[in-house]
């Protein structure tokens, strides 16, 4: 081969979208946009919340047909009828929303995902072959699996690894990846990032790699493309660009909202007494044991910990969604059980982790959505029993302007929101008046830089104002800017308690993994 | 139940077994479609109504042919295309699998009333029965162990389909379906063309159960016939843990618990008798009760089983 063959080779793409459009109803979600991906390396996909990005990358997995344009891979035009016919042209994808079978084991949900040359048949499984096959691949891979436990089991982070080992089994040379680091803590993300990236380097496979996060992208990415408003403002090399350069093709002008100063509180009026707190999860194991926390007006005290160490059993309890099995919640010092009258009267607001699944109906309208905290009231409805549309209507719309949820479309069922602007959402219901306490889990999953400044600012904000507000985040890096105190949970229980001035990063990252 | 009288009180659990037996097949086909049709994510209710069209069906066609088991046939056909309807309807938008069962069951025992009117006085030729006890001199043994074809048909069914369900790709296809449709679409599985196809099969069962109860036991046709062991087999299925074989025990449990009335006043007591009737359906009561908990999800649902999911 000659010097100019292998040169053509190496620009040649291996996946090309040409002037791809897509249509839903009234929504305009992809225009005309063109993509070209380069056999080897990591290529990000970047814009704010509802650019288009997981509706692109869908495209090309073959779970929505695009309503114009064309898709090429390998140098050849393919129509993707179904995600089988993708993975049979080499694109594996990753969804922003986990899709593995929750009840299935690991193997299973393996097994199921490499198609047989069959297709579905009645065809007898070999699980011994099939275990001993995985088993092997998933050596050869730099991830590891436990083949045999369920998938509920699995934390996050694990769940992640699992959805990428899924795709790589398949031998893609195209591996999409929808904001597959959300989820992770940054040492997670690293390793699994790092990991990729080095695979790419040394096989033929492109990523596709989704992120809010900017240091991801400085980091491993190779080249990189923005969309906004589902068409692209942006494509270059990485090392043609710099944070202000990206930023401006994300978002235009706009201005980034400023984290309002943090103003001097008393923090001694408790709001939020919690003692001796155990619950159970959902398999009836002892998720919280014997946790104590307290909570005051204008403090924000943040929660720290890796997913699956009792956060989510905690904001459930508080949400008034799960039963405590011991201890007591003081909420202005009366004791509290999560009933809707007593969370209407202490003014307590609760936003917990994955809205969509777990604080919205996903096909109910966003303005039904938003209206399920006070929908009962006086001001909405006729004699408590009959709701009164407009005044309903007219609150969902300031409420979606206020937050900037995309599209300003209040009938829209919940579910076709982008997953950043479901976020929004469901904040804007919790935030959207004053609050006497606030529980919120992870609030900026999933968000854009502009989003994330606006939650951080409207967070701070209620604090100043008096707001007692229990922060539950995987994110340290929140926890730190945020948080006037921090409490750490590990396996259930609350092992390390500092304030703002004693916090230390390195330490805290011990205690979060229990040493 | 004059056979149990000649050996006194052993009379009862042997009565109870031969009961149980006899009266849990309808059980176990329905409880077996409706396992069938939960597992892939869905809910049909209106399998009470493909039970009684069932039962009507068989009955007409055993009368009109002469053949029982062309009778059954007919009614395994008339339950898949029931089945066939609930599926399609649940697959256009916003839908409502609930509503369109509790539609169809009221659809199917009306239809079957009307088009049975005619099939009241005439008597079908029946299904017959496996004599097993022939070994036996006792004639209570012998009336006890005379088991219907059909039982052995679902005992066979149900191990066939726990093994589908463990060790096939179409087993775990369903299973993944019914546990999250989003995880079913993204390995490009067909979600409703793959619940579509459980819900016809599960009418079909259920179809079958129907056909035993107008040519087997009790064994004629009257619009008494079924008395809600179409619905009772949606509380079986969440007793059983959507497990087939635990399909299998908990009907012959809930036929056992039917058969409690005749058996004790085949010894003579008869006091009671219809509060013993009413046992099956108090077990039902029970079973929801006992299966309800405000701490822990049920082992064993499929995930995507709701009564408000749509597609
Ligand atoms: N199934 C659907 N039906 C209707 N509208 C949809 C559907 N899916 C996406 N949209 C719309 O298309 C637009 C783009 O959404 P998309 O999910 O691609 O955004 P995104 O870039 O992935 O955002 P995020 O960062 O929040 O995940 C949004 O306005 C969204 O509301
Ligand atoms: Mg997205």
């Amino acid at each position: 081969m000659t010097v100019s063959n292998d040169k053509r080779a190496a620009s040649r793409a291996i996946l090309e979208t040409l002037g791809v459009g897509k249509v839903f109803g009234a929504t305009r979600a992809l225009d005309d946009v063109t993509l070209r991906v380069a056999p080897r390396g990591i290529h990000a996909l970047l814009g704010e919340n509802g650019a288009g990005k997981s509706t692109l990358v869908k495209c090309l997995a073959g779970f929505h047909r695009p309503s114009s344009g064309q898709i090429m891979i390998g140098g050849r035009e393919r129509v993707l009828r179904s995600p089988r016919d993708a993975h049979a042209a080499g694109v594996g994808m990753v969804y922003q929303h986990f899709t593995l079978a929750p009840n299935l084991t690991v193997l299973e949900n393996l097994v199921l995902a490499v198609p047989d040359r069959n297709g579905v048949s009645a065809r007898r499984i070999d699980w011994k072959a099939e275990r001993a096959r995985f088993a092997q691949q998933i050596d050869e891979l730099p991830f590891d699996a436990d083949l045999d436990v369920t998938v509920s089991s699995l934390s996050s982070g694990q769940k992640q690894k699992v959805e990428i080992i899924k795709q790589l089994c398949l031998g893609p040379r195209i591996l999409i990846l929808d904001e597959p680091t959300s989820v992770l803590t940054p040492d997670e993300a690293d390793e699994v990032l790092g990991t990729l990236h080095e695979m790419t380097r040394d096989q033929d496979l492109a990523v596709i790699l989704i992120t809010h996060k900017m240091r991801e992208v400085f980091a491993y990415a190779d080249r990189v493309t923005v969309l906004r408003g589902g068409r692209v403002t942006g494509d270059d090399e990485i090392g043609a660009l710099d944070a202000d350069a990206l930023s401006e093709m994300m978002i235009g002008e706009v201005e980034i909202a400023k984290s309002p100063e943090r103003a001097p509180t008393a923090a001694d009026n408790v709001l939020l007494r919690i003692e001796n707190l155990s619950a159970d999860n959902d398999r009836g194991v002892r998720a919280l044991d014997d946790v104590n926390l307290t909570v005051a007006a204008g403090e924000i005290v943040g929660v720290a910990g890796v997913s699956g160490n009792g956060q989510t059993e905690l904001a459930q309890v508080l949400a008034g969604q799960r039963r405590a099995m011991a201890g007591r919640i003081q909420v202005h010092e009366e004791v509290y059980s999560g009933t809707r009258a007593e969370i209407s009267r202490h003014g307590m607001h609760c936003l917990p982790e994955e809205p969509l699944r777990n604080a919205c109906v996903p096909d109910m309208s966003v303005a039904d959505n938003l209206a399920f905290r006070h929908f009962d009231r006086p001001e909405y409805s006729l004699g408590g029993l009959f709701m009164r549309g407009a005044p309903l209507a007219r609150r969902a719309a300031t409420l979606m302007e206020r937050f900037n949820v995309k599209p300003r479309e209040p009938r829209l069922p919940m579910a076709s929101l982008s997953g950043g602007n479901v976020q929004r959402a469901a904040l804007a219901r919790e935030l959207g008046e004053d609050v006497d306490i606030l529980v919120v889990t992870n609030p900026c999953f999933g968000l854009d830089v502009a989003a994330v400044a606006q939650i951080h600012a409207q967070l701070m904000d209620a604090r100043n104002a008096g707001t007692a507000v229990l922060l539950i985040s995987e994110d340290l890096d929140e926890l730190l800017t945020l948080a006037d105190r921090l409490v750490v949970l590990f396996e259930g229980r609350a092992v390390h308690e500092c304030t703002r001035e004693q916090a230390d990063r390195r330490g805290i990252g011990q205690k979060m993994t229990g040493y | 139940m004059e056979g149990a009288a000649d050996l006194g009180w052993w009379g009862v659990p042997l009565a109870l077994l031969a009961g149980a037996v006899r009266a849990s097949t309808p059980f176990l086909f329905v409880s077996l479609g409706e396992c069938l049709t939960e597992k892939s994510g869905r809910i049909n209710l209106g399998l009470e109504g493909t039970l009684v069209m069932g039962a009507m069906i068989a009955y007409g066609i055993s009368f009109l042919t002469g053949s029982p088991w062309l009778g059954v046939a007919g009614a395994a056909g008339v339950g898949l295309v029931m089945g066939a309807l609930h599926g399609v309807i649940c697959g256009l938008p916003r839908v409502n699998h609930i509503a369109v069962g509790i539609a169809l069951m009221i659809f199917g025992v009306g239809l079957a009333f009307f088009l049975g009117k005619p099939l009241i006085q005439p008597s079908a030729p029946q299904l017959p029965g496996l004599a097993l006890g022939a070994w036996s001199d006792s004639r209570a043994v012998r009336a006890a162990l005379n088991v219907n074809a059909l039982f052995i048909i679902g005992v066979i069914l149900t191990f066939v389909m726990a093994w589908m369900f463990r060790s096939t790709r179409i087993g775990l296809a369903i299973r993944t379906v019914g546990d999250s449709r989003d995880a079913a679409r993204a390995v490009g599985l067909d979600v409703k063309r793959i619940r579509l196809l459980t819900t016809a099969v599960g009418g079909a069962f259920a179809g079958v159960g129907g056909s035993f109860l107008s040519l087997y036991y009790p064994g004629s046709w009257n619009e008494g016939l079924s008395s809600g062991q179409g619905l009772m087999a949606v509380a079986l299925v969440i007793f059983a843990r959507w497990d087939p074989i635990k399909c299998l025990y908990a009907s012959l449990l809930f036929g056992g618990a039917g058969a409690l009335g005749p058996a004790l006043q085949g010894v003579g007591i008869s006091t009671g008798y219809y509060l013993f009737n009413a046992t099956p359906y108090l077990l039902t009561l029970i079973v929801m009760i006992a299966a309800s908990s405000r701490d822990r999800a049920l082992a064993g649902a499929p995930g995507d089983l709701s009564i408000n999911s749509s597609s």
